[in-house]
């Protein structure tokens, strides 16, 4: 029978069938951090449960962490308490820990993937929704509640009904500083936050075959957005050269080995999605949002559209924005370069890139902040920090910091951020914080004129 | 887990679309590394000003509701399960919507929370019906598998995943589930590698 990517990894992976449609599904890689997995912890302690598969379990503080002296003690105290949980957690059961000061630490969908601990064919999961990010290298991996992540602790498994399957393709060439981030939040203002709900998508198309992995990660990453429980892309040779060398990718012969069997993960020719959906890649335009769900998204150059809902209505409000209102032109208070979207050395590159030799607006506060330590120090060898502080931007530390803002990194009630992040629910980046999702350089425009600008004007 | 069990109650409206986790519970309460008192931040910042006092929001009627109706698309965002526990904690065991988000279902279930789906037409009469007359009862029968109310003539119906069903009348988890598999799920291991 012809198989979607999706069926092929899920298949290999099922244990036992029960009545039908739940499954046993094995899980390879289990990623943890402070914020969903102490309850998991203390459930099996005091059950009495040991835990399954340590060696396939990473864990990092990112949630909750400063971005500023991260070498002091963390000065709010339940932040702390958390954080020094998941220290004693690790070290109790003896799970590898990147923790505060560990040059691996960072973001969880940031440092997997550098580190090649995310490879092809997977199943991958992690007490976080936007899990997706990693199945830009061709994997399952998708984000679970507190009681799933006690689950594959104490087994290595998740019961689970199959989900159905998905395939947005997108074809054609992109316009001049459209970027991925465009192409997802494009994606999600014509198919809408609950297009996905109970499908694992695959994008496909020449779009995402010549994507850099980076990009294909930020496509990745915002599938849960749409609803959808992940998204994933075939792994090929853009994948392979990627992984090559990583610290915990396979070495030697064993890495040629594992690229034949990676190479066999693709959809089979006419493989049957339960939806397809295809685009045109020369209509995709750099994005913004003006609302409080990302599916609330608007070309850079259009207006705001009509009110169709209360729910419509009570957004608009919150965000202090009105239906006809263009978002070009528009002052902004702060900029947020940052998050498991957008934090990758290819986002600072290209803020870099645009931010060289000018200096930041006066009216905008704007936070720079790697989504590793790995990243940072990239960033230092390629002197990208130099073009930041020369533009009066200091670079922070690596963390989640204003996308959900956690930590202190809290965007003020009522300011306008346009920030790199996935998301603008109310509220998400700080109390009465509005955020106007956006690539980042459209973010890092806004960062020096202090406004939003039409960045496809720009050369 | 409590069993579930049937029960009669008020309901309490939440016209809203698409409502995520982050309004459901903001992150800055994720902070407890136990499971405790939840129920105090349930849509803090949509309850609450600034200063602590009380908005005039649904929730902050004086109510003995256990049931919330809710807007289509329920539950989307992060996959934080500090909203189901906020919900429980608060006192809901049903919610009721068109939709539901992936996580969000998943999460409730594992929780005694229902998430119980009614179609686009019944949930606007639903909403109707509340706006009508708030004290309006319902009774929710998971062995039956119905929604009944004095408000309306025929009982809606809904449907659960057997299993699930199962789940939340005997009080059940998937961990239990998996528990008893747990040889199998290692020889699986060992057939791989
Ligand atoms: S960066 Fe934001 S979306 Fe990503 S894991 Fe951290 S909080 Fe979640």
């Amino acid at each position: 029978m012809k198989k979607t990517l999706f069926d092929k990894i899920w298949d290999a992976h099922v244990v036992e069938t029960i009545n039908g449609d739940h499954q046993i599904l094995y899980i390879d890689k289990h990623f943890i951090h402070e914020v969903t997995s102490p309850q998991a912890f203390d459930e099996l302690e005091r059950k009495g449960i040991p835990i399954a598969n340590i060696a396939s379990i990473v864990a990092t503080a990112d949630h909750n962490v400063p971005t500023v002296n991260q070498h002091l003690p963390i000065q709010e105290q339940l932040s702390r308490l958390q954080v020094d949980k998941l220290i004693e957690n690790c070290k109790k059961h003896d799970i590898e820990l990147y923790g505060l000061g560990h040059p691996y630490q960072g973001i969880v969908h940031v440092i997997g993937p550098e580190l090649g601990i995310t490879q092809p064919g997977m199943t991958i999961v992690c007490g976080d929704s936007h899990t997706s990010t990693h199945g830009a290298f061709g994997n399952i991996a998708f984000g679970i509640g507190t009681s799933q992540v006690t689950q594959v602790l104490a087994t290595q498994a998740l019961l689970l009904t199959k989900p159905k399957t998905m395939r947005i393709t997108v074809n054609g060439q992109l316009k001049n500083n459209v970027f991925p981030k465009d192409v997802i939040l494009y994606l999600l203002m014509h198919l809408g936050t609950n297009a996905g709900t109970g499908y694992f998508i695959e994008y496909a198309g020449s779009v995402f075959k010549e994507m850099s992995m980076e990009g294909r990660m930020t496509v990745c990453n915002m599938s849960i957005e749409m609803g959808a429980r992940g998204g994933l892309i075939a792994p090929d040779e853009t994948t392979f050269t990627y992984l090559q060398g990583r610290e915990f990718a396979p070495k030697g012969e064993e890495f040629n080995m594992k690229c034949q069997q990676w190479s066999k993960l693709f959809s089979d020719q006419d493989a049957i999605f339960d939806k397809a959906y295809e685009f045109e890649a020369s209509d995709i335009s750099p994005m913004l949002t003006y609302g409080t769900n990302p599916g609330m998204g608007i070309k850079i150059n259009e207006v705001i559209p009509k009110i169709k809902n209360t729910s419509d209505e009570k957004a608009l409000n919150y965000m202090g924005l009105q239906a006809g209102q263009q978002l070009l032109n528009k002052a902004i208070d702060y900029v947020f370069i940052g998050s498991c979207t957008n934090a990758r050395i290819e986002d600072f590159r290209i803020a870099a890139n645009y931010i060289k030799g000018k200096t930041k607006a006066k009216n905008v506060e704007v936070w720079i902040v790697p989504g590793s330590q790995q990243v940072a120090q990239q960033i230092k060898e390629e002197q990208i920090d130099a073009v930041f502080e020369a533009a009066n931007i200091p670079i922070r530390q690596a963390g989640c910091s204003a996308c959900l803002g956690m930590n202190e990194d809290k965007i003020p009630a009522g300011k306008y951020c346009v920030s790199t992040s996935n998301r603008n629910f109310e509220g998400r980046q700080g109390k009465g914080a509005r955020t106007i999702l956006a690539s980042p350089l459209t973010a890092a425009a806004a960062a020096i004129e202090g406004k939003i600008i039409d960045v496809s004007q720009l050369n | 887990m409590d069993k579930f069990q049937t029960f009669t109650s008020t309901a309490l409206p939440l016209n809203i679309e698409n409502i995520d986790t982050d309004q459901i519970i903001p992150a800055r309460f994720l902070k407890a590394t136990d499971r405790k008192d939840f129920g105090n931040n349930l849509f803090r910042d949509w309850r609450f000003e600034e200063d602590g006092s009380k908005k005039a929001f649904v929730l902050n009627q004086a109510h003995e509701a256990n049931i919330l109706i809710a807007g289509n698309n329920f539950g989307c965002g992060s996959s934080r399960e500090h909203a189901a526990w906020a919900l429980y904690d608060y006192g809901f065991r049903v919610i009721i919507s068109s939709f539901f988000a992936d996580i969000f279902r998943g999460n409730a279930l594992n929780n005694g929370l229902l998430p119980l789906q009614v179609s686009e037409a019944q949930l606007s009469n639903l909403f109707k019906i509340i706006e009508e007359n708030p004290t309006t009862q319902f009774t929710v029968d998971l062995e039956k598998e119905t929604l009944s109310s004095n408000a309306f003539l025929e009982d809606i119906s809904f449907e659960i995943d057997p299993y699930k069903k199962m789940c939340l009348l005997n009080g059940y988890s998937d961990l239990d589930f998996l528990l008893l598999k747990k040889e199998q799920i290692e020889q699986f291991a060992l057939s791989r590698f």
